[in-house]
């Protein structure tokens, strides 16, 4: 979505408070870990700002820091940046070292980068039937990598890689992460936000 | 009242290519990137560069993958060290137009185009024009499309001054000081 190195956007607008209140909202649904920090995330003193970025893609800035975008108002995936700062907030798969630079080059993130033995996927620890406590804190991701759920179809996901501390991609699943698994082969995330691309580039202060 | 503690991570990222320096590697500037982190995070640059750690990194490559990713490498290095040649040619031939315009009897203000050329950001330098000289300072859209800075009153000397000891990416030979006496029938 963002693979060309410079995109255009259009200046920061301040956004109405009630629609600042529904995207706080909106992105707390979404990635329910965030919850301890939405006050360091969000500041209550500033205004969420947005971006138009082409493709109906609008991003969503405070205090000169990118939070997040989303497309067509829907889904919210946070920004690589975000990632970094609050690493533990966000549901994660892991590509093999091989993978690296294709995906840095935005090509189709595909299965075998996954299911290799330098990938992680998830594996669930909360076994079915079991109740699930409220407010779904108890996922997270275990010494080895792997997420605590498998994570739906159209789920935003971090990209974290072998070898490296820190996430380098974030995007939308194409596939369920038990049908990566079962299947092996195919796109996984298409049109993912990657270290250096567009967005990573976009000067937003 | 205590300051919110704050417990999100501060990520150090390259100075050289803005990504995390441990994926310097994929960029097209792994030398200047490693140059960079020896002088300004010496620690880190042993976390990742040294033999130790490159050994362990590329240990799980096969000799095939590892030989793609040289030739990978290569290539990109090649296109950086180009852009990089194409974008100095650019900058050799930008100019920045330091115009002293009169508007009504002994009043001027002074515009100044073109720094966008050289990566700076306009609102900022105006903003600084601003402080630095006490007057008036702003961005105007240019009738061509483009956007200029305008400062009230003549300060086109000091301007050139300033700019040339804050941002040294601007060589002298590159601005221009030029005067716009108002006259009838001015065409722009
Ligand atoms: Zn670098």
């Amino acid at each position: 979505m963002f693979k060309k190195d410079s995109i255009t956007a259009s200046p920061k607008q301040k956004l109405k408070s009630s629609i600042q209140r529904s995207l706080r909202t909106s992105l707390l649904t979404t990635f329910p870990l965030l919850t301890p920090y939405i006050d360091e995330v969000l500041p209550k003193k500033s205004s969420l700002e947005q971006m138009k970025l082409p493709d109906r893609v609008s991003l969503y800035v405070i205090e000169g820091q990118p939070i997040f975008y989303n497309q067509d108002n829907g889904v919210p995936v946070p920004h690589l940046k975000l990632v970094h700062r609050f690493p533990q907030a966000f549901p994660t798969i892991r590509i093999d070292r091989g993978a690296i630079r294709f995906v840095l080059s935005g090509a189709t993130l595909m299965a075998p980068g996954l299911t290799s033995a330098g990938g992680r996927l998830p594996i669930p620890t909360v076994r079915e039937g079991e109740p699930v406590a409220e407010g779904v804190a108890n996922e997270g991701v275990d010494a080895e990598g792997h997420w605590s759920r498998e994570l739906e179809k159209g789920e935003p996901v971090v990209v974290m890689a072998e070898g490296k501390e820190e996430a380098c991609a974030v995007g939308l699943l194409v596939a369920g992460t038990k049908e990566v698994k079962e299947k092996g082969k195919g796109p996984v995330i298409e049109e993912a936000h990657f270290l250096g691309d567009g967005l990573w580039r976009l000067n937003v202060d | 009242m205590a300051e919110p503690v704050h417990v999100g991570r501060h990520v150090i990222y390259c100075g050289v290519c803005t990504l995390p320096p441990e994926y310097c590697e994929y960029g097209g500037t792994v030398n200047k990137c490693q140059q960079w982190l020896e002088k300004n995070h010496p620690d880190l640059y042993q976390r990742i560069w040294s033999p130790e750690a490159l050994e362990a990194a590329t240990a799980s490559l096969s000799l095939e993958a590892k030989e793609r990713a040289a030739k990978d490498a290569k290539k990109k290095a090649a296109k950086a060290e180009a852009a990089e040649q194409k974008n100095a040619d650019r900058l050799a031939n930008s100019v920045v137009t330091i115009k002293r315009i009169e508007r009504n009897k002994r009043k001027y203000v002074t515009s100044v185009l073109g720094l966008e050329a050289f990566g700076l950001e306009l609102k900022k330098v105006a903003k600084d024009f601003g402080k630095k000289f006490a007057t008036g300072s702003s961005v105007t859209k240019t009738p061509s499309g483009g956007e200029e800075i305008v400062v009230q009153g003549d300060v086109s000397d000091e301007i050139e001054e300033f700019l040339l000891e804050k941002y040294k990416e601007i060589p002298e030979d590159n601005i221009e000081l030029v005067e716009d006496k108002k006259k009838k029938g001015n065409a722009a």
